[in-house]
């Protein structure tokens, strides 16, 4: 995907160029989770394509969604909590 | 790409420094897409590679392109709206 932080503004930036490109860059990083969240759902969702996706499917693809966010908020409190312990990585 | 010397551009330069940014944009996706359908159909419908696609692959990967889209498409709707939710809490 192209690097957005090519673009480096010098101090007189055009904040109308800024504006744009941080949204663009959002924009991105949305649809590369998509692509992500879309590859291993449909690994676990999907058996043989057919003419449609049927309900269970959908429903198997919007609970792994959910389900994938609750796991990285689950993990990175947990981590955090770890790193407040002293714990964490030797 | 340079750095932009900003400041020095004119309206109509923004505008289309603006179009191609969006197009490279779209078109990496674009792309991102294919990689990921060509794997993933791949995967799905081609079970013995023979010597050439039958029909009968050739319909699955049809299906096959249009259902991943379709998952696609839920999956953005899903996350969008979980975005929403935790907003909104």
């Amino acid at each position: 995907m192209s690097d957005l932080s090519d673009f480096s503004m010098d101090k007189g930036g055009d904040s109308e160029l800024q504006d744009f490109l941080i949204a663009e860059k959002q924009k991105a990083q949305f649809n590369a989770q998509i692509h992500e969240f879309n590859d291993f759902c449909w690994d676990k969702c999907v058996d043989k394509p057919g003419a449609k996706l049927d309900s269970r499917t959908e429903t198997c693809i919007s609970n792994c969604v959910e389900r994938f966010i609750d796991v990285s908020l689950l993990i990175t409190n947990r981590f955090a909590q770890m790193l407040e312990k002293g714990g964490g990585m030797q | 790409m340079d750095s932009l010397s900003t400041g020095s551009l004119s309206g109509a330069q923004k505008e289309e420094l603006i179009d191609q940014v969006k197009q490279q944009i779209a078109i990496a996706n674009a792309q991102e897409l294919l990689a990921k359908m060509s794997e993933k159909c791949f995967k799905k419908c081609i079970n013995k590679p023979g010597t050439a696609l039958d029909n009968s692959e050739q319909k699955c990967i049809a299906m096959c392109m249009d259902r991943y889209m379709d998952a696609w498409n839920l999956v953005s709707r899903t996350y969008r709206s979980r975005i929403q939710r935790e907003r909104n809490m």
